[in-house]
């Protein structure tokens, strides 16, 4: 056995360590892409989706994931034949993927509103605009979160 | 009784569209925290808030174990004429807490 073969099998042992300890993390249970798709069936069917017309305010980078602010306008008269019916907001990596539904009255004068959603981890969150004539927009947007929502587990905040 | 605080302007002129606020006091427990024992917490969220506007719906909200303690909407109105800004939140057992605020249009 050459030198070169002995640093190749200490590596190996090395990864498979690695690899073995990953596993052995337990895991909180996380919606997987399928059951974002799930969700999004669930609410408006196979309908087609457009990229636009939301804009998605959200921090780049969360500190804790217990508190991420989130703004969503979307772009749209507002008058009484084409307004915006409601906005469904997901996180592709919670455990459960829905986070809100948003519904605008008669009384809305703008399609715009502010809130603070929980992220388990650093995911995409996607929002989802339907209108009243059915076309359905979409805008997604990625949040690094450093302390997950799900892992301080004692601090409510 | 839950605690809410909401912001109305007191005053708006006709025609102004103004930003309201709302937030109540919740812990939104999401069920997937534990009690030092271990034993699973138990899911007890908000389910459902609206905004009406002198009778008129302006926003409403589904809410979700996915949305953070003490939930906070922010949303807009237009003024039109004096009336109540009356809030409604409803939580998982049916139990209601409601809030009112008079707006001035001058």
């Amino acid at each position: 056995m050459t030198k070169a073969d002995k640093i190749d099998g200490t590596r190996r042992l090395l990864l498979g360590g690695l690899a073995a300890s990953v596993v052995l993390v337990a895991m909180p249970v996380r919606a997987d892409d399928a059951l974002v798709a799930e969700a999004i069936r669930e609410h408006f069917g196979d309908a087609p989706r457009s990229d636009g017309r939301i804009t998605m305010l959200l921090p780049p980078l969360a500190e804790s994931g217990n508190t991420v602010p989130i703004q969503i306008s979307v772009e749209s008269p507002m008058s009484e034949t084409d307004r915006v019916k409601r906005v469904v907001i997901l996180a592709t990596r919670n455990p459960r993927a829905l986070v809100a539904t948003m519904e605008f009255g008669p009384g809305a004068p703008r399609a715009q509103f502010s809130t603070n959603m929980r992220l388990s981890g650093t995911q995409d969150v996607i929002t989802i605009a339907e209108m009243s004539d059915g076309s359905l927009w979409q805008a997604q947007s990625r949040v690094l979160v450093t302390v997950g929502a799900c892992d301080t587990l004692q601090i409510r905040y | 009784m839950p605690n809410t605080r909401i912001r109305v302007p007191k005053t708006a002129k006709a025609g102004d569209i103004i930003e309201i606020r709302a937030i109540i006091q919740h812990p939104m427990e999401n069920g997937f925290r534990t009690t030092s024992q271990g034993t699973p917490i138990p899911v007890d969220i908000v389910t459902d808030f609206a905004c009406s506007y002198d009778g008129v719906e302006v926003f409403r909200v589904r809410l979700e174990p996915g949305l953070s303690a003490n939930p906070y909407f922010s949303f807009y109105l237009k003024a039109t004429k004096s009336g109540p800004v009356s809030f409604w939140w409803q939580d998982q057992h049916g139990e209601v807490t409601e809030a009112s605020e008079e707006l001035e249009v001058t």
